[in-house]
Parts: structure tokens; C-alpha cells; sequence
């Protein structure tokens, strides 16, 4: 009797176990295909804008009429956005395949300054054309490997995630058909790098390749720089200072020093150059108590450090609260106007005024003793240019770099237009509108709305 | 002999009429401003304080946030302007001392409103039923922000404008660095705190800026939503972890990312050598070490 209702029991059991064990493969599967699918979509979008995106290129090159080129070239802008979008969907995370994103970005940034030109005026130029054309060819070797990936991985039933799957446990992948076809591309792409966008895109990108040569100065010694780093904070004797070199892949060569201050139980990071020893950032980590000073304290505590450690005369040009911490941003000064590309930025403590941070790597790769060219437009002219219902309320001269990362000379207006606050850059040399911003506002907590 | 009479009753009653409208003003300045000079992009108190007296004149029509936003700046300027003062939107001695003068600022009611999460205004001359509108949640979310052990000592006292003060009002707005929203904050947070948390406060500031720096170069996706959930980019997305709940260290080290302090010297990629699976990471040029991991270009 006992031995039949154990009997019972065991097999309930087991298959209890088994429908749960049936049912957790279900939703594992589902969970599976449904990331599957995701990635299937991204893939065939990506090949889908690709061919797009090869069609425009082709037909800017047989237009001859102005009118239509420009909305192409909008659409082709548009095209390398979305397939931009739809390769960072795809796990490609392990795979290099950054070169076929930077020459899709580039691509865009070509078409959107070709297509908001008034063609009627500037008509493209040879070069462009050429460009245009290097582009089709280009387009053309990534959509047929594109589209070979595809149709190979359709027809072998390759699946994503066990691309994926197998790309994150290190072990070779059964079937290498994906991951060689967008390693062909990449390379491909690499290739295309050498394509001139002309100066306007390749000095948007440029941007970022700052560099410290125009620092004067020496190379420093390690005890140099520990001495320095001493200096600049005015450190007692009992801090302990660690400094290790930048490895040889860094843009800046500099000392990274790592200082604990036993007083105030803080730990203080900074990167100083090895050229001159001028300090690239410095950031303090302890704890902030409770705010006990103003903003407007904190920010003549960063205009005394700021005295004490620059030759160049400095402005503020913003200064924002966050809980108990301030933020200011400075900009050089020449003869009154603002030189927004030379930047600093000090993080001050609001509990005793400490300065908690210095960030000058913007100033010490872009400051220079800049020549302050002739305005060529008076202020009255640039008002005009102005949208009429805008309101000036405060105007400054000003250095600021452009959309394509050039330096202009403007004629700043802060101001508002209706309730909301904007800042106008006119250029002081033709009367175009640079820049506009809006400026913003507190963010609401919408969290504890 | 009479015209003396008339002019003594007269001094009288204009005396008298003085001292009633000082004693009738005085109750409403006690509470006035903490000493600090108020400058544009400070955050807490004294700025609701300002906002709702600029707005009890009508010089401010914005959200009484505690934020001094643009918005509030020159509703400043506009009254140092009208009052003849020097303008140059600061709130100092002189400006709050006027301001003081003209308005009156119930402290405990504008406190209740917004620990209650209602909407109001505070324009002089209209009645203050008339300048609330009742947030629709049960109970004001505000509320239910402000820790539980102050809400215990506000029992305790006596119920009203007083005791309110000892509470501490939940923020209504804060200050974003320019580009990004408290949602990419968040997010950012998020990621660092999954991926970075047994590391020390710079090695998380180190991996908010490489997402910084990636949304910032053409190689990668030019959000911080894109960047972040780039499948395969980021282990802690991967397996999850990026759904913990982030400490306030993260919150702080992605403030000063976003803040432009980038201790990696403009890094793309970080790896840690112990656990790295993939052998083509170990080919990018090394900048520097922090923590435990190497970062790369």
C-alpha cells in the first residue's frame, strides 16, 4: 500500500519536473527568437538603406539640375543615419567594425553640408563630384558584400545569436560566414577612409586630434612633476604621491599622480604633461558634507585659484549648483573678447570652498596668443540680422568654433524670445548667423512629479 | 491756537499710520533670505524663496523650481531695473532687503504646496486657494520622496506652518549639464554602477567618460542610449547587471564626466586583462591603467 502510493508520489514528481523543465525550454526558446529577430530586422534594414543609399549616390551623379540634387542628398543623409542606427543594433560589439560606422557618419556629414549649400550659387565642384563618385564606387563594394553575407547566411540557416553566442565564449564560431563578410566590409570601408570629403568634414572630424605641441616649455622628470603637483596645491609633507607614466597609445604625454592627504582623508588624481609640466585635470574624491557656502562664494574661491595658476586673464562664463557641488566654466579673455575654445572648468566644494577639480586640457591644447582680427560689420548691422522679436539683453565680442569646427570671430547676443533665453552668434566678418542656442532652463524632477 | 491742534493730530495720525504699516510688514520679513549673495545657477531655498517673491510682484512667471534659471534672472534685472538698482542680477544685502520690503513669502504654505507635488503660484492679491492646483496623485509623490524618518518628526510637532520647516523639501528641478537630460543621467549612472562598482570613484568617472567619448566619435552610435546598449559592447548590459540600482558615487562620477573631466585621456575602449576574451582588444594602443582596467584608443 505504502509502497504504491510512493510509487504515485515519484511519478508526479518526475513528471511535474518534466512539463517544468519542458516549460522553461519554451520561454527560453521564445526569448531566444525574439532577440533573433531583432537582430534579423537590423540586418536586413542595414541591407535594405544600403541599397537605398547606393541608388541616391547613383542618381545625384546622372542629375544635372540644382533643384534635385539637394533633396537627394538630404535623403542620402538620412539613409546613413538610419544604417548607422541599424549596425549599432547588431552584436558586433566583439567584431572591429568601427571603420564601416565612421565612413557612414562621414558620408552623412558630407551629403548634409553638399545638400544645405545653395546650389544655384555654389554649384558642387569638380572635387565634389569626384567625391560623389568615389562614393558610388564605394557603396557598391559594401552592398555586395553585404548582400553575399545575407543570401550565404540565409541559405546555411545561420542564426545571429549563436554568432553572438559564440563570439562571447571566445571559441570559434561553427560557421564564419557573418563574421567574415563584415570583416570584409570593414576592411573595405579602411580602404575608403582615403576618400576626400573635402575641408569642411575632414575638419569636423579633426577636431578631436588635439594635440599639446603648442605648449613651451621642457620635458619634466617624474620628482619634477611630483614637485610640481606639490606646488600647485600647496601639499604638507605627510602626502603620499604615486606617479605613473601614460602609456605609448595616450594623445597627451603626461604623469598620472595619485595623492592621499591623511588630514582630510582625500584622494586627489591628476595628469600633468610631461612638456612644461602644466596639469591637464585634476579631480578629489572625498566626501561633500552639507552645502555650507554660496555659489557666489565658491565662485570668487575658483577666480582666486584661477589668479594664483594662469598668465591669461580669464572670465566666467557659467557657474551651475549641483546639490553640494559647483561647477564654473572660464573662458580666456583678449582684449575683451571671449575665447570660448580656450576653456576651464574648476569643481568647487560647497561645504568649505575647496577646489575639487580643474579640468584645462581644452586650454592648453587650443591657447595661443590669438590676433584679434578687425570686425568688418558694426554692431548695428549685426542687429539687423537678428530675428526681429529676439530681445538683446547683454552683447559680447567673442571667438567660437562653428559647426565645422572652425574658429570665427562673432558678436555674441544673449537674449530672450518669449520666455525662453538665447544666445546669437553673428559673424563680425560677413553677418552670418553662426550659432544660435537655447539656453537652458532648470530641469524638472520628473521623477517626484 | 486751533491750527496748532489740527497740526499736532495730524503728526499723530500720520505717526500712527507709520508705525501700523512697519509692525503690520514686520511679521512678514522675519523670514527673509539666508544671508548668501544669489547668483544665477544656484540651487535650494533661498532661490524658491526668490522666485515666489519676484512672482508676488509679477515679475516672474515661471515654475517656483528652486532653480535660478535664465527665467529667473531677468525677472531679477527687470526689478533691480524698476527699483533703481544697480543691475547686475545678483541678489545681494540691498536687493533682498527691497524685494523684502515690497512682498510677503509664507514659507510654510509655498513648502506644504510643493511637498504636496501641486502645482501654485504665489501672485500678491490673490487669494492662495485660487493658486493651487492639487497634483492628481493620492498622495503628493514629493511626499513620498522625503525620507520617512523626517515625516515621523513632522507628526510629533504641531501640525502648520511650523513645523514644517524642520522637513526637508524634496528637490522640484536641478541643473543639467548642456546636451544631456536627467534621463541620459540616469542611464550613464546605470552603466558605470553595473560595469565599474568595486571600482574607486575615478576608475567610474574613467568609464562615464569612454561613454562620453564614444558618443562623441563617428565610430560609434551618437547617443548615450545607442552607445550603452550596443549589443556586446558593455559586459554589464550583456548580463544584466546594468539593472542594480545605482549608488550616489555613480551619480557623482557621471556628473563630472558630463562635466568634461575625462581621466582616460580621450579612451574608446577599456578592457580588464584578467577576464578579456577577446585578443584583438589587446592590440589597441594602451593609454593608461586605472583600477583594474587598461584603457585603449
Amino acid at each position: 500500500m505504502i509502497r504504491n502510493a510512493l510509487i504515485a508520489l515519484l511519478v508526479i514528481a518526475v513528471a511535474g519536473t518534466g512539463y517544468w523543465g519542458y516549460k522553461q525550454q519554451q520561454e527560453k526558446n521564445a526569448i531566444r527568437i525574439q532577440s533573433e529577430n531583432n537582430y534579423q530586422r537590423a540586418f536586413h534594414d542595414l541591407n535594405f538603406n544600403l541599397d537605398a543609399l547606393h541608388d541616391k549616390i547613383g542618381e545625384t551623379l546622372a542629375m544635372n539640375s540644382k533643384r534635385q540634387i539637394s533633396p537627394t542628398l538630404a535623403q542620402v543623409w538620412r539613409l546613413t543615419s538610419e544604417a548607422h542606427n541599424n549596425v549599432g543594433q547588431l552584436p558586433l560589439g566583439l567584431l572591429p567594425f568601427n571603420k564601416t560606422e565612421d565612413f557612414l557618419t562621414k558620408m552623412g556629414d558630407f551629403s548634409y553640408r553638399v545638400s544645405l549649400r545653395d546650389l544655384e550659387k555654389k554649384p558642387l565642384t569638380d572635387k565634389e563630384y569626384k567625391t560623389l563618385k568615389d562614393l558610388y564606387a564605394n557603396s557598391t563594394g559594401i552592398q555586395d558584400e553585404l548582400r553575399r553575407t545575407e543570401a550565404v547566411a540565409s541559405k546555411k540557416d545561420i542564426r545571429w545569436t549563436d554568432v553572438e553566442l559564440a563570439l562571447s565564449k571566445k571559441d570559434q564560431p561553427q560557421d564564419n560566414t557573418i563574421i567574415d563578410g563584415f570583416k570584409t566590409v570593414d576592411k573595405a570601408s579602411q580602404g575608403y577612409a582615403e576618400t576626400d570629403f573635402g575641408p569642411e568634414v575632414a575638419s569636423m572630424h579633426n577636431a578631436k586630434k588635439r594635440n599639446l605641441t603648442k605648449l613651451e616649455g621642457r620635458y619634466i622628470t617624474k620628482e619634477e612633476a611630483k614637485k610640481q603637483a606639490i606646488k600647485f596645491f600647496q601639499l604638507k609633507k605627510n602626502v603620499k604621491i604615486t606617479v605613473k607614466e601614460t602609456g605609448k597609445g595616450s594623445q597627451y604625454r603626461a604623469y598620472s599622480l595619485t595623492m592621499y592627504n591623511p588630514d582630510t582623508k582625500a584622494t586627489t588624481y591628476m595628469d600633468i604633461t610631461k612638456k612644461g609640466g602644466y596639469p591637464l585635470w585634476v579631480l578629489q574624491d572625498r566626501k561633500v558634507g552639507a552645502q555650507k557656502i554660496s555659489l557666489n562664494k565658491a565662485q570668487k574661491e575658483a577666480v582666486s585659484f584661477l589668479n594664483m595658476h594662469m598668465k591669461s586673464k580669464m572670465e566666467v562664463v557659467s557657474a551651475n549648483q549641483y546639490d553640494n557641488i559647483a561647477v564654473f566654466n572660464f573662458v580666456s579673455t583678449k582684449q575683451g573678447v571671449r575665447i570660448y575654445p580656450d576653456m576651464i572648468s574648476i569643481k568647487v566644494a560647497l561645504d568649505n570652498g575647496d577646489i575639487m577639480g580643474y579640468q584645462g586640457t581644452d586650454f592648453l591644447t587650443s591657447h595661443y596668443d590669438r590676433k584679434i582680427p578687425a570686425a568688418k560689420i558694426t554692431e548695428k548691422q549685426a542687429r539687423a540680422k537678428l530675428n526681429p522679436k529676439f530681445k538683446v539683453m547683454e552683447k559680447h565680442m567673442a571667438i567660437i568654433k562653428n559647426d565645422i569646427k572652425q574658429e570665427v570671430y562673432c558678436y555674441e547676443f544673449l537674449g530672450v524670445l518669449g520666455d525662453e533665453t538665447y544666445i546669437i552668434y553673428i559673424s563680425a566678418q560677413n553677418g552670418d548667423e553662426e550659432q544660435v542656442k537655447k539656453l537652458r532652463e532648470g530641469q524638472p524632477d520628473y521623477a517626484s512629479m | 491756537m486751533k491750527k496748532s491742534m489740527r497740526y499736532i493730530k495730524r503728526t499723530l495720525l500720520f505717526l500712527t499710520a507709520i508705525t501700523c504699516l512697519l509692525t503690520g510688514f514686520t511679521p512678514e520679513t522675519t523670514h527673509a533670505f539666508t544671508p548668501q549673495v544669489i547668483q544665477k545657477g544656484a540651487t535650494g531655498d533661498d532661490v524658491i524663496e526668490l522666485q515666489s517673491r519676484l512672482q508676488y510682484i509679477g515679475f516672474y512667471n515661471g515654475p517656483i523650481d528652486g532653480v535660478f534659471s535664465w527665467r529667473t534672472y531677468w525677472a531679477l534685472r527687470n526689478f533691480q531695473y524698476e527699483n533703481k538698482l544697480k543691475v547686475d542680477g545678483l541678489a545681494g544685502f540691498t536687493t533682498k532687503k527691497k524685494l523684502a520690503d515690497q512682498t510677503k513669502f509664507d514659507y510654510g504654505w509655498v513648502h506644504k504646496q510643493i511637498r504636496k507635488g501641486n502645482k501654485f503660484t504665489t501672485y500678491g492679491g490673490v487669494p492662495k486657494e485660487k493658486q493651487v492646483k492639487k497634483s492628481k496623485g493620492k498622495t503628493g509623490a514629493g511626499a513620498k520622496a522625503a525620507p520617512a524618518k523626517q515625516g515621523a518628526k513632522g507628526k510629533s510637532a504641531k501640525p502648520g506652518a511650523k513645523a514644517a520647516v524642520k522637513v526637508r523639501t524634496p528637490k522640484q528641478g536641478s541643473n543639467i549639464p548642456d546636451g544631456y537630460s536627467q534621463n541620459d543621467i540616469n542611464l550613464m549612472a546605470n552603466a558605470v554602477y553595473g560595469e565599474s562598482r568595486g571600482e574607486k570613484y575615478i576608475g567610474q568617472v574613467a568609464v562615464a567618460a569612454v561613454i562620453i567619448n564614444r558618443v562623441e566619435n563617428s565610430e560609434f552610435p551618437n547617443t548615450v542610449s545607442g552607445v550603452i546598449f550596443e549589443p556586446g559592447a558593455f559586459t554589464a548590459v550583456a548580463d544584466g547587471q546594468i539593472y542594480l540600482t545605482p549608488n550616489e558615487k555613480a551619480k557623482k562620477a557621471v556628473m563630472d564626466a558630463l562635466n568634461g573631466w575625462d581621466p582616460t585621456g580621450e579612451a574608446l575602449y577599456y578592457f580588464n586583462p584578467d577576464t578579456a576574451t577577446s585578443g584583438w582588444i589587446w592590440t589597441r594602443p594602451q593609454i593608461k591603467k586605472i583600477g583594474k582596467h587598461i584603457y585603449t584608443k
